[in-house]
């Protein structure tokens, strides 16, 4: 039988839910009054963040993963809120909800709180997905699913209902807290919600602000929207702090070189826009394969890509 | 062997784990929002052929397992071992009962047959998925009988038992899908 590699592995109908959403998402941003930006999607720096694996480009640089270093330049030289819609790459991201590129929209608004944000992603949802919604704290829902406390509970413990649920040996705590996120959390999440987790455990923290919950223990200032079990969106309150980001990239360099990977060098442009002044924003990164998945109750994610990494 | 990193594993690849060889079956990549990504595999152990699932970090490595499928002729059994030839080098391969398993009731002398060798050595034979043998013993039927009776058990050459219609007699020869056990029709001698 000849190959039929070379046809679409989207529909015609999945290709036209894709241009609508195109559509309203730039039409709801436009009544927003936040401008359209385009980065670059090839350039000298990649990401220090130990889980995610930029593609290199020889000669060039890196893929990117994101456009966040850039789209944070245009922030601090004064832009006022900004979004995009950019073609991002991740290294061995693949699977029936991840491809190694995708399509990001991401968007950052000067002077929003966190609060706020979230507020304006559930309103772009909602124009899809009209479902009830619920905020919940990363620590509660984690306890409220496996039992355990994973700012408090004994690393040892954590570690051990990872390997009870089946996690390779070898995990360190932070590791078994997101393998029992991943398989035991996230697949008990309300399949008719939309669930905005919110205050993720410092170590998650990324490129969020850190503060202190109601018992003391640092928590990222992060949020992650989920349909179901499916991830849509992750924001932050925007780290403004040039030290500390340099700080970060350090740690995470470190992890890297725990992991066995190698050190990815910080970007230089992002901590001198940082030192000249990152006015105080929040920001948030949405697939959009994720969001034609749960609008369109696609499972797989090749269903809404015209040629997925197997075909393309 | 060289080794697998878990974005390379997909479906056939023949790895090692814990000391045994076994072949890929599913590989999916979980990843929870910005943390520690995970591989959860199914794998055949081909030497048991039980199904495992393992959750690998994503990263992870495992080594290739020197395991290939090659088609060789059945030549003869002495009771310990199956011996297999190489139709184009005229090597031959002993298998013991374990690796010729539920084959060794299809096997007809001459038959073609896939032999996955681990480390040069037999693992694993099937049987070709259709064969012709003739029947040994069976209780005589009724003349004009057809199908839809529920048949009779006849005796095939290999010892293998296998259900054919009534009017199918010692002597004839038989049709079978080895992967069914089912009787498939008459060959006209």
């Amino acid at each position: 039988m000849p190959s039929r590699i070379w046809q679409p592995a989207a529909s015609p109908e999945a290709m036209k839910a894709r241009a609508a959403l195109l559509q309203a998402v730039r039409a709801f941003f436009d009544a927003h009054g936040v401008l359209e930006v385009e980065t670059p999607a090839l350039a000298a720096h990649g990401v220090t963040d130990p889980h995610i694996h930029c593609i290199e480009v020889p000669g060039y640089g890196w893929l990117q993963s994101s456009p966040e270093y850039h789209m944070k330049r245009l922030l601090a030289a004064g832009s006022g809120p900004i979004y995009q819609l950019s073609r991002v790459f991740r290294h061995g991201e693949a699977g029936p909800r991840h491809n190694p590129e995708f399509t990001m929209l991401e968007w950052y608004r000067p002077g929003f709180s966190l609060e706020q944000l979230i507020d304006e992603c559930l309103a772009l949802l909602g124009q899809w997905l009209r479902r009830p919604n619920v905020i919940r704290p990363f620590r509660r829902l984690f306890a409220e699913v496996t039992g355990l406390d994973p700012l408090t509970c004994p690393p040892a413990a954590l570690v051990a209902a990872a390997v009870e649920a089946g996690a390779p040996q070898g995990l360190d705590h932070r590791q078994s807290v997101d393998f029992l996120m991943a398989t035991q959390v996230e697949t008990a999440l309300d399949p008719a919600t939309l669930t905005v987790v919110t205050d993720f455990p410092g170590w998650a923290a990324a490129l969020a602000q850190v503060r202190e919950d109601e018992d003391g223990a640092p928590v990222a200032r992060r949020f992650e929207i989920y349909h179901g079990g499916l991830e849509l969106a992750n924001g932050y309150q925007e780290l403004t702090d040039a030290g500390e980001q340099s700080r970060r990239f350090a740690a995470d360099n470190q992890q890297r070189a725990g992991h066995g990977d190698r050190a990815m060098a910080p970007d230089p442009h992002l901590l001198a826009a940082l030192q000249a002044g990152l006015p105080s924003c929040s920001g948030v990164a949405m697939g959009v394969e994720r969001l034609l998945m749960a609008i369109h109750g696609y499972r797989d994610i090749r269903q809404v890509l015209t040629f997925p990494t197997q075909r393309a | 062997m060289a080794n697998y990193s878990t974005s390379e594993f997909k479906s056939g690849l023949k790895v090692m784990l814990d000391g045994d060889p076994c072949s890929i079956i599913e590989n999916e990549f979980v990843k929870p929002g910005k943390g520690q990504a995970f591989n959860r595999v199914k794998l055949r152990n081909l030497k048991s052929g039980k199904v495992w699932e393992r959750t690998f970090k994503s990263g992870d490595s495992l080594e290739g397992a020197d395991v290939m499928d090659v088609e060789m002729q059945y030549l003869y059994s002495d009771g310990q071992f199956w011996h297999f030839m190489d139709p184009q080098s005229f090597e031959q391969k002993a298998a013991d009962a374990a690796a010729v398993g539920d084959a060794k009731q299809w096997l007809k002398e001459e038959d073609l047959c896939e032999i996955t060798l681990y480390n040069g050595e037999p693992l694993s034979v099937s049987a070709p998925n259709f064969v012709e043998l003739e029947i040994v013993e069976t209780d005589p039927g009724l003349k004009g009988d057809t199908a839809g009776t529920g048949g009779k058990p006849a005796t095939l050459t290999t010892g293998a038992v296998v259900r054919v219609p009534l009017f199918v007699q010692v002597g004839e020869v038989v049709k079978v899908d080895t992967r069914t056990g089912e009787y498939v029709g008459r060959i006209k001698g």
